[in-house]
């Protein structure tokens, strides 16, 4: 395709509305227009020049910010069917079965399609990620459609610009005046000072004010294009850690997800808001919600595994001591390791006597660490129970067999052969809690005496490399977003024509109000004929002229 | 006297300022008969000093509640939108200050009275601060989503104005007919207010047993008469009145019945209001927006977007995000109130769009203006207290 070459000379590329150079109109539609249209300068874009093949169709597509916003508006409106129901995550179920049954009982047919559509998992269907795929596709293609034409265009052009591009100007005036060398030399000085960036060209001057603000949306967008990198990044492995442990009081564990390193935990606090603290401020509240909890704390001390040791080995160096508490993880060396959850009064030990059954007398005691049974108790004197079977959650019988929900002592249960000098091969006993079996009547029984119980903190330990990265996004958003918004790139044109009328024209891609009140105090000082600002009929032109008296 | 009722004085102290500026924003625009000497009308000069002196008694009594609670006054319901209410003043003043326009101010500080009365039907006890609020963003990320919020909510205001200055309202439209909605909604506000107050003083409560959506058996009181009944509810005040009809367990039929008593109390003021003037309240306030200059309130609705949106952005996500890593070990959950962050935020890049390439200016622009506010509102309100969430500080 050839360039087009305007009146004044220069060369334009294929496409362009308006010379980059003097701004005569070149495109029919632009001859035609009364005001004409100045986004982007009117220049050449690919997406409004090129359309016949596949790639420019698909360009095409993506560079219309018509279908930009439709896009925004998918995500927006999917987004908000997501938060009708609670989405899966909040959902305390595990299988299948379980959500659709939730769904079903608690919201009806409505939450049966709602679960049945996969709107519960809503932002992470395919769908959802083809959106926003979509969505930084158009983000980039729609900036890079403009940024490059609107560049060119705003370098190369000319302080004289011909009488038919100020005409089509939304703000424009033509008049005589007395003295048209001083009305200039007066405007030049005035813009000047209004901090105008001001250019003259015999007769012609051009003030031009803020023109990085154009760039702001170029700048936000970018911002935008790291900050959805960043978490595409999140799906490579080594990159994102998120894991989840159980650590019991005076537990020592290896750290989930952070191999080589091990985490003890010396004790659970809750803590609870007391009258003594503060009756005065905080009784009313108190008094009104019952307890508000103050802290939940885990004390915890952090060892690291020597160099060389052996994985599991007990060889640990102490790195620290610290106190997880909300809102004040434990960091180190790229993790975090966040307080979430707890369990109070798990049971820890169990204690038992072995008692002959017609004395009551103790044969003696001995204590079960449910985290770590042992396969025989020695009493002394010949005693022993011998430990055949243990169910930490014993949930009734399945099959013939004591049957354990979960590994988690909550109802422990045991089966022990209690071995005796009178009875040295053994007595079977079945012992859970308030409950006791035997197969056939026994001598001997193992009494429950005391337990011991512990709380247990629930911890999450997160790495995640991108972080950086999204907060990079997000700042270079910040910046492009303010340097867009808050300034404004203004234009004020004034010149002599061939005949010796002045013109004035003014343009801004924004808050067209504050641009004539500069061009108002333009006029204060220096005599230039009157401006119409022709998207607002309502503006008066007597109280234009009346405004400077 | 001790610094809680120094605060709740100071709130009522601002509270009667916005009352008074709105009569002298009132009497800018009646006493002036050109646009120019409305702009530097004494009357609206007045009305803005008096805005100024509330909106420091306002600041006021927030840095005396923080200082006697010890955390910044952001944690619940009551203390939120009671800090809208002083940032919408606040966004007012800087936009009066700007434009110079008392039609801005005779429409945004009833709003911000409205919205003030609406935060003190909430409980006003000072409550301590559940673990995962102590943190300093608490203030850093609330006190800068509220200032973005509040912004955001001047276009709207500005919008109102243009549309009740320009919507034809002698003949049947769609337009006239959402424009009477905006009103009757703001009514329906004030008859939460009313009813609330009035139930309030009769100190009228009843108890009930019912079982929850867990399955699991809870107490509820309520503090107006319950029309609507909990899930196999069981009354245990002797004399309150039977509820109509149960409600399943998802539905929380004490909202909803005050709900409905506020729409009850809200249509019957309304339609007072119409048989007293005789025509749609709208049409009301239309000599009000009259002198209004329409390119204007178009500017003035854009400005505060482009000011506001940056804003909100560092606060209801920027710094939102920094804090949920920090306290519940990821940056983005899809709780309910982010989500709808997001959808504000969706939904000015949306109008931003809209504006700057497929022109929608005038019209287009202050209806989306108006419909963004009524997403900020849906956000505060409906998220808090209908869709449960991580944010239900309520």
């Amino acid at each position: 395709m050839s360039n087009i070459k305007c009146q004044c000379g220069h060369e334009n590329p294929y496409g362009t509305e308006l010379c980059e150079k003097c701004g005569r109109p070149l495109s029919e539609k632009a001859k035609k227009s009364d005001i004409v249209d100045m986004r982007y300068e009117g220049s050449s874009r690919r997406s409004q020049t090129y359309k016949s093949s596949i790639v420019d169709k698909i360009w095409n597509f993506f560079s219309s910010v018509k279908i930009g916003v439709s896009i925004i508006v998918a995500v927006l409106a999917a987004s908000a069917i997501g938060t009708i129901f609670p989405q899966k995550f909040y959902v305390p179920a595990t299988t299948d079965a379980e959500y659709a049954e939730y769904y079903e009982r608690l919201y009806g047919v409505v939450g049966k399609i709602y679960y049945q559509l996969g709107f519960y998992d809503m932002y992470n269907s395919w769908w959802f990620k083809v959106l926003i795929v979509m969505l930084a596709t158009s983000i980039i293609i729609a900036s890079i459609d403009r940024v490059v034409p609107l560049y060119k265009s705003l370098k190369k052009q000319r302080t004289r610009r011909h009488p038919s591009f100020m005409k089509r100007q939304r703000i424009y005036g033509e008049g005589d005046v007395e003295n048209t060398e001083e009305a200039l030399a007066k405007a030049e000085e005035k813009l000047k000072e209004l901090r105008y960036n001001v250019k003259t060209e015999n007769g012609a001057i051009l003030a031009e004010k803020h023109r990085f603000s154009r760039w702001g949306p170029y700048v936000n967008h970018t911002g935008l294009i790291i900050f959805f990198a960043g978490v595409l990044l999140r799906g490579i492995p080594g990159f994102y850690v998120d894991e989840a442990m159980w650590l019991r009081e005076g537990e020592t564990r290896n750290i989930v997800g952070a191999p080589g390193y091990v985490l003890e935990n010396r004790g659970f606090i809750l803590e609870n808001y007391t009258k003594d603290e503060a009756e005065e401020v905080f009784g009313e509240a108190l008094d009104k919600v019952g307890s508000i909890v103050k802290t939940y704390q885990t004390d915890v001390t952090l060892y690291k595994e020597k160099e060389g040791a052996l994985p599991g080995s007990d060889d640990l160096e102490k790195m620290q001591d610290y106190s997880i508490v909300v809102n004040k993880p434990l960091k180190f060396n790229g993790y975090n390791v966040f307080q979430m959850d707890y369990k109070l009064n798990e049971l820890s030990t169990m204690t038992f006597h072995l008692v002959n059954k017609s004395t009551e007398k103790s044969l003696g005691e001995f204590t079960v660490d449910l985290s770590k049974p042992e396969k025989e108790y020695d009493l002394g004197n010949g005693s022993s129970v011998k430990m055949i079977g243990f169910y930490p959650d014993y949930d009734g019988v399945k099959d013939g067999e004591p049957y354990s929900k979960s590994p988690v002592p909550n109802n422990p249960a045991f089966i022990f052969q209690m071995k005796t000098p009178d009875k040295p091969e053994g007595e079977r006993s079945f012992v859970a809690i308030r409950q006791t079996l035997e197969v056939e009547e026994n001598d001997y029984a193992v009494k429950f005496a005391s337990a011991e119980t512990r709380n247990i903190s629930g911890l999450t330990i997160r790495k995640d490399k991108t972080l950086y990265i999204l907060l990079l996004g997000g700042l270079i958003f910040m910046i492009g977003v303010i340097q867009g918004s808050y300034w404004q790139h203004r234009r004020i044109w004034v010149q002599k024509d061939a005949e010796g009328h002045i013109l004035v024209a003014a343009h801004t891609n924004k808050n067209w109000f504050s641009l004539r009140k500069d061009l108002d105090k333009v006029r204060e000082s220096a005599v230039l004929p009157a401006y119409i600002d022709r998207q607002d009929p309502e503006l008066d032109k007597q109280e234009q002229e009346g405004d400077e008296k | 006297m001790d610094l809680v009722a120094v605060s709740s004085n100071l709130l009522f102290v601002s509270f009667v300022s916005y009352l008074v500026a709105t009569l002298f924003f009132g009497g800018a625009i009646k006493k002036s008969k050109t646009e120019k000497a409305y702009h530097n009308s004494k009357w609206g000069t007045i009305g803005l000093v008096i805005t100024i002196i509330g909106f420091l008694a306002h600041l006021g009594y927030f840095f005396t509640r923080w200082a006697a609670s010890g955390h910044a006054p952001l944690s619940n319901m009551f203390e939120f939108t009671t800090a809208f209410g002083m940032m919408l003043v606040g966004a007012f003043i800087l936009l009066y200050i700007i434009y110079r326009t008392p039609s801005l101010g005779l429409f945004a500080l009833p709003i911000a009275i409205i919205i003030i009365s609406y935060a003190t039907m909430f409980p006003r006890e000072v409550t301590p601060l559940i673990p995962a609020l102590q943190s300093k963003w608490l203030f850093i990320h609330v006190i800068t989503t509220v200032i973005g919020e509040s912004i955001l909510a001047i276009s709207a205001i500005a919008g109102l104005v243009f549309l009740v200055k320009n919507i034809d309202m002698t003949k049947k439209s769609k337009q006239r007919f959402w424009i009477e909605a905006v009103m009757y909604t703001l009514i329906l506000v004030l008859g939460f207010v009313v009813t609330s107050t009035t139930f309030k003083v009769m100190n009228y409560e009843a108890e009930f047993t019912y079982i929850d959506k867990n399955q699991a058996p809870a107490e509820i009181t309520y503090h107006v008469p319950p029309l609507f009944g909990m899930n196999e509810y069981e009354a245990m005040t002797p004399d309150a009145m039977t509820p109509w009809i149960e409600m399943p367990p998802i539905v929380n039929a004490q909202k909803l019945s005050s709900l409905v008593w506020a729409v009850a109390v809200g249509s019957v003021l309304y339609l007072l209001l119409r048989l007293i003037a005789r025509k749609p309240i709208a049409a009301v306030f239309q000599p009000l927006a009259k002198k209004a200059n329409s390119q204007l309130m178009d500017e003035i609705g854009y400005r505060s977007v482009l000011i506001g949106f940056p804003v909100f952005t560092l606060g209801a996500l920027i710094f939102a995000m920094i804090w949920a890593h920090e306290a519940w070990s990821r940056f983005w959950g899809w709780d309910p109130k982010e989500v709808w962050a997001l959808i504000t935020w969706l939904f000015y890049a949306a109008f931003l769009h809209l504006r700057l390439s497929r022109g929608w200016e005038g019209e287009k622009s202050a209806w989306l203006a108006v419909i963004g506010f009524v997403i900020i509102m849906f956000n505060l309100i409906a998220v808090n207290l209908i869709i449960a969430g991580l944010h239900s500080y309520a």
